[in-house]
């Protein structure tokens, strides 16, 4: 196990901060993208930088790890996928009469500020309990493995369990009909 | 000061009411799905700030629940994409849309 602790709330925040409002601004600006893009593929894409940023939101949190995680799964697998599902069901070069956004979107959009300024009075008027946070053992990944084989070994075998049956679901799903 | 708790919260909370919007606004079914990442983006990224910040009581064995719960979603997640992709390129066959407006009834 790591014997080093370390706090990652030490005395050099300036980085991090810098490094916390550019992920923001990135992560903002490309989210409101995929919801609102003109075209799914450019929604697709806008979904890449908002998921490269929310994985440099987990290394800032101190979970490189995750960080990986992210990169490796959100966006090497789940957004390949996407792109495919994509490409495969759409006609991209086919000019469209009417937009991708549906009739109501002012209703829509309306009621997405309503329920964010509910959320932002519920952040800044409850009491939360802020400490400092965990001191985190420095290799992390390897904890996190003990941790997964250990005590958490029951909803490892469940996960992948779940993705067996994921897998072999989506392929009976697509599969050849007769009719 | 470092940024603290609220900064993390109110992203998240600004990526899920996007994702909501996005799937509720959308017409193409593949639309929705990015909304769909985009709320379990935001839900992770809760779970992570409120283990960072919040959290406090553990070390050692113990203390690495946020990235374990972190890795558990992202894993998840990828199963929801398999299905629902299975399940729009099933729609796709027997429809030849996956506009969500023209799809109103299970059977052509």
């Amino acid at each position: 196990m790591g014997n080093e602790l370390i706090n990652t709330a030490g005395q050099n925040w300036m980085g991090a901060n810098l490094a916390f409002w550019l992920l923001t601004a990135v992560i903002v600006g490309s989210a409101a993208a995929a919801a609102f893009a003109r075209h799914i593929v450019q929604a697709a894409y806008a979904l890449f930088f908002t998921l490269l940023g929310v994985a440099g939101y987990y290394a800032l949190l101190g979970s490189s790890f995750l960080a990986i995680t992210q990169v490796v799964i959100y966006v090497g697998g789940i957004l390949v996928l996407l792109m495919f599902g994509v490409l495969l069901t759409n006609r991209p070069l086919q000019a469209k009469e009417t937009g991708e956004l549906g009739r109501y979107v002012i209703a829509i959009v309306a009621g997405g500020l309503l329920l964010l300024g509910a959320l932002v009075n519920i952040i800044f008027n409850t009491a939360w309990k802020v400490t400092a946070g965990p001191a985190l053992p420095r290799p992390e990944t390897e904890a996190i493995g003990r941790m997964l084989l250990s005590n958490y070994l029951l909803p490892l075998e469940l996960a992948g369990m779940l993705l067996l049956l994921c897998l072999l679901g989506a392929a009976y799903l697509v599969r050849r009909q007769e009719r | 000061m470092p940024v603290g708790l609220h900064a993390y919260l109110l992203v998240a909370a600004i990526l899920f009411a996007l994702g909501l919007v996005a799937c509720m606004a959308r017409r193409n079914a593949i639309g929705i799905l990015i909304g769909i990442e985009l709320i379990i983006n935001a839900a992770i990224i809760n779970f992570m700030a409120f283990w960072r910040f919040g959290g406090g009581v553990m070390d050692g064995e113990g203390g690495l629940v946020g990235p374990l719960f972190g890795v558990f979603l992202i894993l998840l997640a990828a199963c929801e994409a398999a299905v629902a992709l299975a399940i729009l390129l099933s729609l796709y066959f027997n429809f030849g849309t996956i506009e969500v407006d023209s799809i109103h009834q299970m059977q052509r």
